[in-house]
């Protein structure tokens, strides 16, 4: 056990509060209630203090002639005020401290900082992104005035700058806070942008001939307080109060970083970072961000299919889930296999493990989805639940380590029916020739692909911004996915359709929520006993022992 | 540079600049060993480096920068037993308008300066030094090269200097062409390759953490140069030339419209402004009556003829003193002239008689300080910006009544609240010659300005 941390007494505004030592001062502010405006500030980055928004008044204890500090009526020290201003983001408090946030000296240096921040700003709201989550707009409302005084021509910057693929810049918006370039710096580790020029001329820019490409660039749009940065793929889209927030995770690593969906009636506008220091602190990667459009796509499949005479047919799902049910029963249980994906959540997989235990067939894995990873954010692992399909026993210890076999055993003719539940089999290894050797494939997926093409039956399932669920992290942190939209046309979540064929296949009533889904993993997987998706939390949940991740022991039949 | 060669005025206590203009004299090693270069250096080497901290603490020197800070008390913040590496810096930046002393010490006479650091370095502890010397100045800096390589085979530098055991390199660094390199953390920055953006204090003191994160001294030339002084006659009484909390010399460098413009070395408050402008700079142009002051640099407050003071002086019964005196008989010293509200910042005294427009005086500050600044934060970017574009819409004939009003909150709004001293550099400006020559800047809103006006990018043409 280490040491706790010392308490020091703080007085903020005339009330003394008590903080762990190495609080910042504003921060120490934020949690006695007393927010202080700043724009520079960030709390994952270093603090120049250049944008001078969070002045305060400071002070520490009057010492008396003995070196002690003097004590007030109260019993209290008595506070001998710094006559000049103090930034609050970059010192730590101390014992004995006075601050005050609300003075008229710090109410007249914040309105002096943002007359000074809006002199030379071209005032775009109208038609800038940033518009509605715009600090600068936030603390003129609190902090500045209405009118202007300033009578002179404004500094003309540039404007429009492709800083790089995803980010573009207008100078002219820019408050000169520094955070992207500390960004970059000090979390991307790729120190590509900074400030040229000097004084009420310098701008922003990026080192010559050096595009701002990182992975990780579109952070910076994420805390650029003002409209300067924005992402190039979300300007001019959507108006970001019209947007309806849903919190969420990426599904494209195994990091999960959590997430805010920006969505609109049907459409997703944007994927942003939502902190969570124990996955992915504030940030995300771009590639992960921007893997949504997919999901927007007018190619999604919006009805259940079945071939009729060599063609497929639109269907309803109840004659979809009734055909594939009985052509599953024409096999053998060792003449089936089921492709599942390391995509699927945790109750789609356990709803897949169900189906491959009614089937009976020892022929199963998910697809492993490799690529490469860095230091900071990106898992080289593309699955996002790896260990969830491991943990679930839908795959073994070695994702991926059955498909060869199945491949070829589907060569021998010895597999003639196989489900592939949002996989495309060319992705497993399978060719079209192998396909077409199939009695029977089932599809379940939202977007067309050979393996959809060559079907039996197509089924349409829900990307994951559309449907609830969990997954399990690279780290073995259970968190969860939330709907933020509505899954196109008669397209269904994917733990209903599979409960739908289950309940085909087996004749009893399955699961009629997602949350008994959840209770049945409960209630069978050790690692998850207890849990609830309530239980997990906005910010996920830490599973215990989950490296070595054991095969699921095999379901009572009776829980269906 | 020199080229007018001069004898000093009688007024003068010639100590730094002793050699300056002296006919014969070249920057040559020889030339200072003729007259008993670096034996200050041999003296300060049979001391103990707290010792020399010690006869500087007595000297009562302060800072000829600009702050006037106590080199004694500065040098103190080194802790003693300090195992980080400790640098020096001499500050050779000089670029504060009106202010043009160092650069003679450097052309003339560096083995001075030389000397000077070398003894501060073993004092301080500091085995690596620089001097960061102004961009503007190429020459000054090739001459340090000489000068340096002379010090090295003369064993001044190197390894076990004299004999000693102690090894000090020092290196020039050419300065980036802006006047916040100056400023000692600025200037930190722009010697590790960065632009000069100051640092924030706390926590960034240069003692503490300075070049590279180490303990850091900052000396400007003349200070540095003092100590080699300090050396020769002992702290005690070093103290003795000028006066208490002010002593030593200073080269006050006159500009502006007298009749004989120039650098001075003089006792500190040895004489009034009023004896330096009408005895030592032979006074005012013919007809010509005083209007102003600006006493330690374009950054110092504006004094204003006319003015009244309330000077407080300690009797010799030791009692306090107040009187009131005028603008010349201000003593040239740094409290003095603080009590007049001013400073005696760099010594750089700029003079103005009744032709001087005030408005146009201030807008040529202004456009200094506002191309100087290096906009990193908020206050002094946006507000050095303004009060130019503003001064100089004044004079272009666009002057409204409410522009007196405005310049003063944009100054007030800018001191006090910026990372660095600038912010008070370009304010102090505004905020003294708006309050002192009210009525002059009111006048403009009713003024009629011929057309094309005499403003901005005409600055020579003042009426």
């Amino acid at each position: 056990m280490s040491d706790p941390v010392p308490l020091l007494n703080v007085q903020i505004d005339g009330i003394w509060h008590q903080f762990p030592k190495g609080t910042r001062v504003i921060e120490a502010c934020a949690q006695a209630g007393k927010f202080v405006p700043r724009y520079c500030y960030h709390p994952k980055l270093s603090s120049p203090g250049n944008c001078r928004m969070c002045l305060i008044e400071m002070g520490m204890p009057k010492m008396g002639p003995d070196k002690k500090p003097e004590l007030g009526a109260d019993g209290k020290p008595v506070i001998s005020w710094i006559p000049r201003p103090q930034i609050s983001c970059a010192q730590d408090i101390a014992e004995g401290m006075g601050i005050r946030t609300d003075s008229p000296l710090t109410r007249e240096c914040r309105h002096g900082v943002m007359e000074f921040l809006l002199i030379n700003h071209p005032l775009d709201c109208p038609i800038c992104d940033q518009a509605g989550e715009c600090r600068l707009q936030e603390f003129s409302v609190q902090y500045g005035t209405a009118g202007s005084r300033f009578l002179e021509e404004k500094v003309k910057k540039p404007k429009r700058i492709a800083l790089g693929p995803r980010v573009t810049l207008d100078d002219e918006r820019c408050i000169l806070c520094s955070r992207c370039i500390r960004f970059m710096k000090e979390v991307a580790k790729d120190d590509v942008l900074g400030f040229v020029s000097r004084g009420g001329h310098t701008y922003l820019t990026a080192y010559p001939g050096r595009p701002l490409d990182s992975n990780y660039s579109l952070n910076t749009v994420d805390i650029c307080p003002v409209g300067a940065l924005t992402s190039t793929d979300f300007r001019f889209k959507m108006r970001v109060w019209f947007l309806k927030e849903t919190k969420s995770i990426c599904t494209s690593c195994a990091t999960g970083c959590n997430t805010v969906i920006g969505a609109r009636e049907r459409v997703i506008y944007r994927q942003t970072p939502r902190e969570n220091d124990d996955v992915n602190s504030c940030w995300m990667c771009d590639y992960g961000r921007l893997n949504f459009h997919y999901v927007n796509s007018e190619d999604r499949l919006t009805a259940p299919q079945i071939r009729l005479n060599g063609t497929l047919e639109t269907s309803d799902w109840g004659p979809a889930i009734v055909r594939t049910a009985e052509e599953l029963g024409r096999f053998r249980p060792d003449e089936v296999a089921v492709i599942a994906s390391g995509r699927m959540t945790n109750e789609e997989l356990w709803l897949a493990r169900r189906l491959i235990e009614t089937l009976g067939t020892p022929h199963h894995d998910v697809v492993p989805r490799w690529g490469e990873g860095d230091d900071l954010l990106l898992n080289a692992d593309r699955n996002p639940n790896t260990l969830g399909a491991q943990l679930l026993g839908v795959a073994n210890e070695r994702p991926g380590e059955n498909l060869a076999r199945i491949v070829a055993r589907v060569r021998a003719g010895e597999i003639k029916a196989v489900l592939a539940l949002q996989e495309d089999l060319l992705e497993a290894g399978f060719t079209a020739g192998d396909l077409n050797r199939l009695t029977f494939l089932l599809a379940l997926n939202i977007l067309p692909n050979p393996t959809v093409e060559a079907a039996t039956v197509v089924l349409p399932g829900a990307a994951f911004a559309e449907k609830r669920g969990s997954m399990i992290n690279a780290k073995g942190r259970l968190q969860r996915l939330n709907r933020a939209i509505a899954a196109p046309g008669n397209a269904q979540n994917d733990w209903e359709v599979l409960r739908e064929l289950l309940q085909q296949l087996s004749g009893t009533a399955g699961p009629y929520v997602i949350e008994d889904v959840f209770k049945q993993i409960a209630g069978t997987i050790p690692e998850m006993r207890g849990l609830s998706l309530s239980k997990i939390g906005d910010r996920g949940y830490q599973l215990e022992d989950v490296e070595d991740v054991p095969a699921a022991p095999a379901p009572e039949p009776a829980h269906l | 540079m020199g080229t007018v060669i001069r004898t000093p005025h009688p007024r003068e206590k010639r100590i730094i600049f002793k050699n300056i203009d002296r006919p014969g004299y070249t920057p040559g090693i020889d030339s200072y060993f003729a007259d008993g270069g670096y034996e200050e250096l041999r003296k300060a080497f049979t001391m103990k480096p707290q010792d020399i901290v010690a006869e500087v603490k007595a000297s009562g020197l302060r800072g000829r920068g600009g702050a006037g800070f106590p080199c004694g008390a500065k040098w103190g913040f080194i802790r003693p037993g300090e195992t980080k590496p400790v640098y020096l810096i001499c500050n050779a930046d000089e670029s504060e308008p009106g202010t043009f002393k160092d650069r003679y010490i450097i052309h003339q006479d560096p083995h001075q300066l030389l000397e000077g650091m070398i003894i501060s370095c073993y004092a301080v502890n500091a085995r690596l030094a620089y001097i960061y010397i102004r961009g503007e100045f190429p020459l000054g800096a090739k001459i340090l090269e000489r000068a340096l390589a002379e010090a090295r085979a003369h064993g001044f530098l190197g390894k076990n200097v004299l004999g000693t055991g102690f090894d000090l390199e020092i290196y020039i660094f050419r300065g980036a062409g802006a006047y916040i390199c100056g400023e000692e953390t600025g200037l930190i920055e722009s010697l590790e390759g960065k632009r000069p953006y100051p640092r924030i204090k706390p926590p960034y003191f240069p003692a503490a953490l300075g070049l590279y994160m180490a303990p850091t001294i900052v000396n400007n030339v003349e200070t540095l140069c003092n100590v080699k002084h300090i050396i020769r006659m002992g702290g005690a009484e070093y103290a003795r030339i000028g006066r208490p909390n002010n002593t030593g010399t200073r080269v006050l460098c006159v500009s502006g419209d007298v009749q004989k413009p120039g650098y001075y070395e003089l006792e500190v408050g040895a004489i009034t402004l009023g004896e330096l402008i009408h005895d030592v700079c032979s006074g005012l142009k013919p007809g010509r009556k005083l209007k102003a002051v600006i006493p330690g640099g374009s950054s110092a407050k504006v004094l204003r003829a006319g003015e009244r003071y309330k000077l407080k002086t300690k009797q010799p019964d030791g009692s306090m003193a107040e009187r009131e005196i005028g603008i010349e008989e201000v003593p040239m010293d740094f409290d003095s002239l603080a009590a007049a509200g001013s400073m005696a910042g760099s010594g750089g005294v700029i003079v103005m008689d009744d032709s001087r427009d005030m408005v146009w005086a201030l807008n040529n500050i202004n456009e200094f300080y506002a191309h100087e600044s290096c906009g990193q934060c908020t206050p002094c970017r946006e507000g050095s910006l303004w009060m130019k574009k503003l001064t100089a819409r004044m004079l272009d004939g666009g002057a409204v009544p409410a522009d007196p009003d405005t310049l003063k909150s944009v100054a007030d709004n800018i001191a006090g609240r910026t990372i660095c001293a600038f912010g008070e550099a370009c304010a102090w400006p505004t905020q003294s010659f708006v309050a002192k020559f009210r009525d002059e800047f009111a006048g403009y809103a009713a003024r009629n300005v011929p057309a094309g006006g005499h403003g901005n990018g005409n600055a020579e043409s003042q009426p």
